[in-house]
């Protein structure tokens, strides 16, 4: 039996749509503009000499793809290298001279000693110069190498731009699946890549709002899993956890200061949202903020003594910041009819948050210094921003059809990269501090 | 050749309606607390009579209405959806012994906190309709699930406006 050429049409356009369903899966770098001053890097694919069959992903591979995320990078694709060399003394620095290279960086994949995992051996040289910048060994344990990669290109990342890297950091995010009252919802914890997700909790009732401790080992978050909103502390390596808050009304927002003494939190007990801090080591509870408007979403400065939040107390959405000792808060935003959920950079010079205008919402950075905001992204449906603990990068979610996606943007706003990520709608990512 | 073209249809085409299923607005009332004693006769229930359990299941009655709608970032109850508080109101009222939570919910669009925030606040206004109508505090409660429990998950109004929503849950009749 002959089918029809309209049929066969037919066929191949659904045979597409299931093939670019299933082709999302990939890890893909958007290079929004190209940035001038990105500095060309070649990674050679590391030899691989450990006992154990090589990975899929290899570590050059790994290097590479988080520095070309950060946007200061512009690493030399694996195709183009006419060159391979294993040791300092095989470098032809005037090819790479000529490919128009700075950076090159070369290694080894090796057994460590004692059988224990793999030795990550590399150099760094100035293509110029041809002076090696650096010429290290990282050790990790047998499934760490993803791990190792990231600290390569940390340690790389550090020595060219003088700003420690944050690639071997991890990230928190929610993830939910189904519709309706039949929903299950999880918090996750994966690498800053988005590779190894691990579920810490799940529920049936919504997760929200996860928020790490200075020292990277707990995650705050919020559950509906007794009926109402309620604030729980976990530990994310032993699963022991806390009840923090449980009182009427809601019970959201947690935020850790970055000194480590307070947690902030939403609390509605009074009647309307307004923000708390609870002292970690007394557990006394004082009450910051006090209007009939919807105060939440506290982010501390850097300096713990003083916290941004969301208000419409001006009628719409803004961002406000009060002393940690109370008073009178002050607006910050002034422009836009909506601005939420405040992310400051760790150097607090920079602020992230959700701009919506009518039914967009981006990811925009206002400098402290001047006063001028800036909008990151495209999105139409972007929020949730979160500061890298080195400032270099925000994560952020956004949707991807009727799905919701998490994407990384440089803080120039010049490269954008969708995560790889577990099933479902996920959102609410929260980078973590640099785990020591 | 035949049978993989077919079987790839019947996978397209599954996997294109999965990507497209929505979900329809929910009942919101747990039939289970409808207590036997509440029907004891037969004849239809006036649907006017809003202190009749019975009216809870028939669609000519405003008791079986139990979903309030809200503009984008507003609270306020509408006034085609005050009749409907008002018929609770007398529910409640006349019956000592029920106990509601109003769920109140948000659309997408926004900060999640702060949606959690505007979902307590739509809550709370049905809750005040219904105490000005005569119900106790004791028996009204409310909880906010802000955007976290959409109804539907498609981002334009038409599915934005079901999920703006307070739902009047009897938890006792």
């Amino acid at each position: 039996m002959m089918m029809t050429k309209t049929m066969q049409k037919i066929m191949y356009t659904l045979l597409f749509l299931l093939v670019s369903q299933l082709a999302q899966a990939k890890l893909e770098i958007e290079i929004i503009q190209g940035n001038a001053s990105a500095l060309p890097i070649a990674i050679i694919p590391m030899q691989w000499r450990a006992s154990d069959p090589p990975p899929e992903a290899g570590v050059s591979e790994i290097i590479s793809s988080d520095l070309h995320r950060s946007g200061l990078f512009d690493p030399l694709d694996e195709q183009d290298m006419v060159d391979r060399p294993v040791d300092a003394e095989s470098i032809r620095y005037g090819t790479w001279r000529l490919l128009k290279v700075d950076y090159l960086v070369i290694g080894q994949v090796r057994d460590a000693a004692g059988g224990k995992g793999y030795d990550i051996v590399y150099q760094l040289f100035d293509v110029h110069t041809q002076e090696a910048l650096l010429s290290q060994i990282t050790t990790v344990g047998f499934g760490d190498l993803r791990f190792g990669a990231h600290r390569v290109a940390d340690a790389i990342y550090e020595k060219l731009t003088g700003v420690p890297g944050a690639f071997s950091t991890r990230i928190a995010y929610i993830s939910s699946t189904g519709t309706g009252k039949v929903q299950n919802y999880q918090l996750f914890v994966a690498d800053a890549d988005g590779f190894n997700p691990q579920a810490v909790v799940g529920s049936p009732e919504p997760l929200m709002s996860p928020s790490w401790t200075p020292d990277g080992q707990k995650l705050a978050y919020v559950s509906f899993e007794k009926g109402n909103s309620s604030i729980y502390v976990q530990n994310v390596a032993t699963g022991q956890r806390e009840l923090v808050s449980s009182g009427r009304g809601i019970n959201g927002a947690p935020a850790f200061s970055p000194d480590g003494r307070y947690l902030a939190m939403t609390l509605s007990v009074s009647g309307n949202p307004e923000i708390y801090i609870r002292d970690l080591a007394s557990g006394q509870k004082t009450q910051l903020t006090q209007h009939w408007a919807i105060d939440t979403e506290p982010a501390w400065a850097p300096d713990s003594r003083s916290l941004y939040f969301t208000s419409d107390r001006g009628g719409k959405p803004q961002i406000y910041k009060i002393p940690v000792t109370g008073g009178n808060p002050s607006r910050v935003t002034m422009e836009g009819e909506y601005n939420a959920r405040a992310s400051i950079s760790p150097d607090g010079t920079r602020i992230a948050m959700a701009y919506g205008r009518g039914n967009e919402y981006r990811i925009a950075v206002l400098d402290t210094g001047t006063g001028r905001m800036r909008i990151l992204t495209p999105g139409v449906l972007d929020e949730s921003p979160s500061f890298a603990p080195n400032g270099g990068m925000i994560l952020y979610a956004t949707r991807e059809g009727t799905r919701g996606v998490l994407s990384a943007v440089s803080v120039d706003g010049n490269v954008r990269q969708r995560l790889i990520l577990t099933e479902g709608d996920v959102r609410e990512p929260a980078w973590s501090p640099v785990i020591r | 050749m035949n049978t993989t073209w077919r079987f790839l249809l019947a996978l397209a085409i599954a996997v294109s309606i999965s990507a497209c299923k929505t979900t329809e607005p929910t009942d919101t009332t747990d039939s289970s607390a409808t207590k036997p004693s509440d029907v004891t006769t037969s004849a239809a229930p006036d649907p006017n009579d809003h202190t009749d359990a019975r009216n809870f299941d028939n669609a000519d009655s405003l008791l079986s209405k139990r979903v309030v709608y809200f503009d984008f970032d507003k609270s306020d109850v509408k006034s085609e959806y005050r009749a409907i508080v008002a018929a609770h109101a007398t529910y409640v009222s006349a019956h000592n012994t029920a106990r509601v939570t109003l769920e109140g919910h948000a659309d997408e669009r926004g900060t999640r906190e702060y949606n959690l925030g505007l979902g307590e606040r739509r809550g709370n206004a049905v809750s005040g309709l219904l105490s000005a109508g005569g119900a106790m505090g004791g028996q009204l409660d409310v909880v906010s699930y802000g955007e976290e429990r959409p109804v539907c998950r498609v981002s334009d109004e038409n599915c934005w406006w079901q999920n703006r929503r307070v739902e009047i849950v009897y938890t006792a009749r």
